[in-house]
């Protein structure tokens, strides 16, 4: 393949992810990864490393929209990116020492995580609690709109909630992913955070967890320009576009049609894994 | 300064880092590809050092040069220095919230980002 064919077929592959990563809410680095591995032989340290970068654009394009509507809250964001940031840096250090073959495997095991939340859908919003002993001395509770007005809510189990980040942080440093749905998990099911707040904060968090990691596959060689130059450009068009037109969109079958396709991925990425292909 | 104020700047900051990153990786893509684009590529197997410079100075310079991998490497690093803003103004923000705490727990996001790339270099 020529440099300019290799530049358009990345550009449109990475351009779909993104769409499809920001009509469903997981992300564009979950597609674009085993989309360059499996359909084009691309090293998987070349695809992670180009994935983490197009993780920081989408994350940090996104986030003006995001904070205007008054769902994130910046304080549970510093406060667990401690958790993320550290863990990070230990996943990309982790990274560098794993085979690839073992890293196929981790991935695909998360696509098989993406594509049960894909087929599952939303889940219902849980009572509004009041927040706990630790959650109060951090102030981590807020407001958010629901039907035009204010609604308070709480925050708990912040130790259990903080570790869970370290690990959502670990597993985007090993495969250069945002792993937004861990974060949601995090803050969602653990935290008692609404949901709408667990995601746009989340999607706040994802910029500065990557950044963490981006100096060590910096160093490592894994952001290869040539590589990361069409993934980045075609994640960030693909995911303002997904963006726009969310609001019009069924997207109910859409996550159905879209966790199929992760789950073949899930499975290919596996067993290349498992037979060293990958 | 409240909270949303914050987010607000915060949210015009990183979206003006995006558009000045992809800018750059785009005329460095540009560029390479005017020079490039019937190069066979061959990104099947991993090497170290095929990536070009991996120290943020050792980029910088290069660019400076007029090298097209080099100037695309520099719009990546303003996309991951972006975030790294994000938690500088962040610190400042909260800073004039007189909220210390908050002003401190940024302040450790900055440091552990700090360490990771000074790594780097």
């Amino acid at each position: 393949m020529t440099a300019l064919e290799f530049t358009l077929v990345v550009w449109a592959l990475s351009a779909l992810a993104g769409f499809l990563g920001a009509l469903t809410g997981l992300g564009g680095g979950v597609v674009v990864v085993p989309a360059l591995t499996l359909a084009l032989g691309v090293d998987m340290k070349y695809a992670i490393g180009a994935s983490l970068v197009s993780v920081i654009a989408t994350s940090s394009g996104a986030a003006a929209a995001y904070v205007r509507e008054g769902f994130s809250n910046i304080r549970i964001g510093m406060f667990l990116e401690i958790a993320t940031t550290v863990g990070a840096i230990a996943g990309a250090f982790l990274a560098g020492r794993v085979s690839t073959h073992a890293l196929a495997i981790v991935f695909g095991l998360v696509l098989l995580q993406a594509a049960y939340l894909s087929f599952k859908g939303i889940p219902e919003d849980a009572e509004r609690v009041e927040s706990d002993a630790l959650a109060t001395r951090l102030r981590l509770g807020g407001a958010y709109p629901v039907a035009g007005s204010l609604q308070k809510y709480g925050v708990r189990h912040v130790p259990g909630g903080f570790a869970m980040m370290f690990g959502a942080g670990a597993l985007s440093g090993l495969l250069g992913i945002g792993s937004g749905a861990v974060k949601v998990i995090a803050m969602d099911r653990i935290m008692r955070i609404p949901f709408k707040v667990s995601t746009t904060t989340s999607n706040f968090m994802i910029g500065v967890t990557a950044a963490a990691s981006a100096g060590l596959y910096l160093k490592h060689g894994y952001i290869n320009s040539s590589v990361a130059m069409p993934v980045m450009l075609g994640v960030l068009t693909g995911a303002l576009l997904g963006a726009k037109l969310l609001v019009h969109m069924r997207v109910k079958t859409l996550r159905r049609v879209f966790g199929a396709v992760i789950l073949a991925l899930a499975i290919e990425m596996i067993v290349n894994g498992i037979t060293g292909k990958v | 300064m409240n909270d949303h104020r914050l987010e607000i700047i915060i949210g015009q900051l990183l979206r003006a880092g995006v558009l000045l990153a992809a800018a750059t990786v785009l005329a460095g893509g540009v560029l390479y590809l005017a020079g490039h684009h019937a190069d066979r590529t061959n990104y099947h197997t991993f090497a170290v050092g095929q990536s070009g410079a991996h120290t943020i100075s050792g980029i910088v310079k290069t660019a400076a040069r007029g090298d097209s991998a080099a100037i695309m490497q520099v719009g990546l690093l303003l996309l991951i220095l972006t975030p790294v803003a994000r938690v500088m103004v962040a610190v400042v923000g909260f800073l004039l919230e007189r909220d210390r705490l908050y002003a401190v727990v940024s302040l450790i996001v900055l440091l552990i980002l700090a360490f990771s790339l000074l790594h780097a270099t």
